[in-house]
């Protein structure tokens, strides 16, 4: 492309034009040989290209990790969140027939999937056998324990806060004495897995600058040792974009492998782990297997990476490249 | 083919390079351009290349007004004119033949094309079995016809040469000479900027001559070319 000699006939002998179609499988060529290009250039520092690669892996490493423990918590107390259960405990003076009845009553509401009645002198019962005091319970002068209605909420009212609605509404009730939710302790869960959700993103945020500053930092010094080769490239013409490329495919590279050892990092904390996870679920008698990346997230966990190592040179390259011209 | 137009350049700091210079240069011309260090003939040059800009004045090229040419832009003015340094300007750590096809990657020719002509390029400059050497290899002279190898490579209609004699004895410095005349035969408009007087009064080819910024004669050489 000649922008002075467009129409008119050359000074020199006339000059093979390439064609557009060349232009365009050149331009390929171009980006593949830069790449690779980069690449070797990697490998040719393999100290210097190792620390920025590991520095770049290892920060990705750990919102990383805290990102799947967290995914992984909640998948675990996923199933809880339907258990949610409400007790009620009715008032001592209930008749066991008034009893019946608010049992009839309830089972007919729209918010309740099934209602179990448990007459205070099963509840004794059970206790007796499952307590092992026997029956040393056999010498209270009466029975301690109320009359209990378990209520399991309809699935769209499983949620704490229609869980928490319901149960006003179930205390409202005359023989009703009073009511427990058993998601308290869930809620309380919830919101530290919140919080430490929060935190992994801004573990992660803060990370993840640092990354793109560092690779903008090493970029900057191989621009800075290659600036008379640069000179000469922009002397001879070549375009800004074409300077710049192969100090992009850089960046990439330190992304790609960077991700890899992230990726690589992960497994190994999660393997080196999973033993101690599987002790802790079998003390609560659970089934619990850790899940690990799977390949939609390795995929965005790569994304991250080459993103990051692109953003850096791009940077870099955009702010020096330029103050390096031939005078 | 090149038209400068009362062009002046002050550089930051008042330093006044060149004074309303007017000149033009025909396409498949040859011409020198002469005058003490300092007197404005590196200025003239990085003027045609957009190395600098002026101050006031308008350059041309082709009828072409560089003002107007974008910074962007700026890459595809060079890849039509060839540059030669005193300094050769080579990188180091590349073999010759990768040195001379750098305009030819650039501008995206295949494997082939550029290897065809970079080969003939060496042949010109008869440097053809030095190919796969690195410039640290070669003698001085060698190394300036490498760079002027690049700067033909890619057939430019111009070409532009600061002191490219700079460094060589007299018979080199004719051998150098001699193969500008060759490009100029060939339709390349040449602009050679020197201050081996003794040189131009050999070849008597139109002399530029530069005075403290300032044109102060034009004409063949020999006959005019003495600014002392």
């Amino acid at each position: 492309m000649s922008i002075l000699f467009s129409q008119v006939k050359k000074g020199a002998d006339e000059r093979k034009k390439i064609g557009v179609f060349q232009r365009i499988i050149m331009f390929f060529v171009s980006h593949i040989r830069q790449a690779v290009g980069s690449l070797g250039e990697l490998w040719r520092q393999p100290m210097a290209s190792l620390m920025t690669v590991a520095v770049l892996g290892l920060s990705i490493t750990l919102p990383g990790t805290l990102y799947i423990m967290v995914k992984n918590i909640e998948k675990m107390t996923a199933g809880w969140d339907q258990a949610a259960e409400i007790s009620l405990f009715l008032s001592p003076q209930t008749s066991s027939s008034s009893a019946q009845q608010l049992v009839a009553r309830l089972s007919t509401w729209s918010e309740i999937d099934s209602v179990v009645y448990i007459p205070a002198d099963d509840a004794l019962e059970e206790f007796k056998q499952l307590s092992g005091l026997g029956d040393a319970l056999a010498y209270l002068p009466d029975n301690p324990l109320p009359n209990v209605i378990l209520v399991a909420p309809a699935t769209k009212h499983t949620t704490p806060r229609a869980a928490r609605a319901l149960l006003e509404r179930l205390q409202s009730q005359r023989e009703v004495d009073s009511g427990k939710l058993d998601i308290e302790w869930l809620e309380r869960l919830y919101a530290l897995v919140n919080i430490a959700r929060d935190l992994v993103f801004l573990i992660g945020g803060l990370l993840f600058v640092s990354v793109v500053l560092i690779i903008g930092n090493t970029i900057r010094l191989n621009i800075l040792s290659q600036r008379e080769e640069i000179l000469v490239m922009k002397l001879v013409g070549a375009t800004d974009a074409f300077i710049h490329r192969p100090f992009l495919y850089t960046g990439f590279w330190y992304g790609f492998l960077g991700g890899m050892l992230a990726w690589i990092a992960i497994i190994a904390i999660l393997w080196w782990m999973g033993a101690s996870i599987q002790n802790f679920a079998a003390l609560y008698e659970k089934e619990f297997y850790i899940t690990g990346l799977t390949g939609s997230a390795l995929f965005t966990l790569l994304g991250v990476s080459v993103l990051l190592g692109v953003i850096g040179s791009a940077m870099s390259v955009h702010r020096h490249v330029r103050s390096i011209e031939p005078s | 083919m090149i038209s400068f137009e009362e062009v002046s350049k002050t550089y930051p700091g008042g330093q006044q390079a060149l004074v309303k210079v007017d000149f033009h240069i025909e396409a498949g011309e040859m011409a020198f351009l002469t005058g003490h260090s300092g007197a404005g003939k590196s200025t003239l040059l990085k003027l045609i290349s957009i190395m600098e800009r002026p101050s006031v004045g308008r350059v041309l090229i082709n009828g072409h007004d560089l003002n107007q040419i974008s910074r962007r832009q700026i890459a595809y003015i060079r890849r039509d004119i060839g540059m030669i340094f005193q300094s050769h300007k080579l990188l180091m750590e590349k073999t010759v033949f990768d040195n001379i096809a750098l305009p030819l990657v650039i501008e995206g020719y295949t494997h082939k094309e550029i290897s065809k002509r970079v080969y003939a390029a060496l042949d010109m400059v008869s440097l053809s079995d030095k190919a796969k050497l690195y410039p640290m290899m070669l003698s001085g002279g060698e190394q300036q016809r490498v760079g002027i190898a690049r700067a033909v490579v890619n057939k430019p209609p111009i070409l532009l040469a600061d002191e490219p004699t700079g460094n060589l004895d007299p018979k080199l410095s004719m051998e150098i000479i001699n193969l500008f005349e060759e490009f100029n035969r060939a339709g390349v408009a040449v602009l050679i900027a020197t201050h081996d007087l003794g040189l131009i009064a050999r070849m008597r080819y139109r002399t530029l001559t530069l005075k403290k910024g300032r044109m102060i004669t034009d004409g063949l050489g020999g006959s005019s070319g003495d600014f002392q």
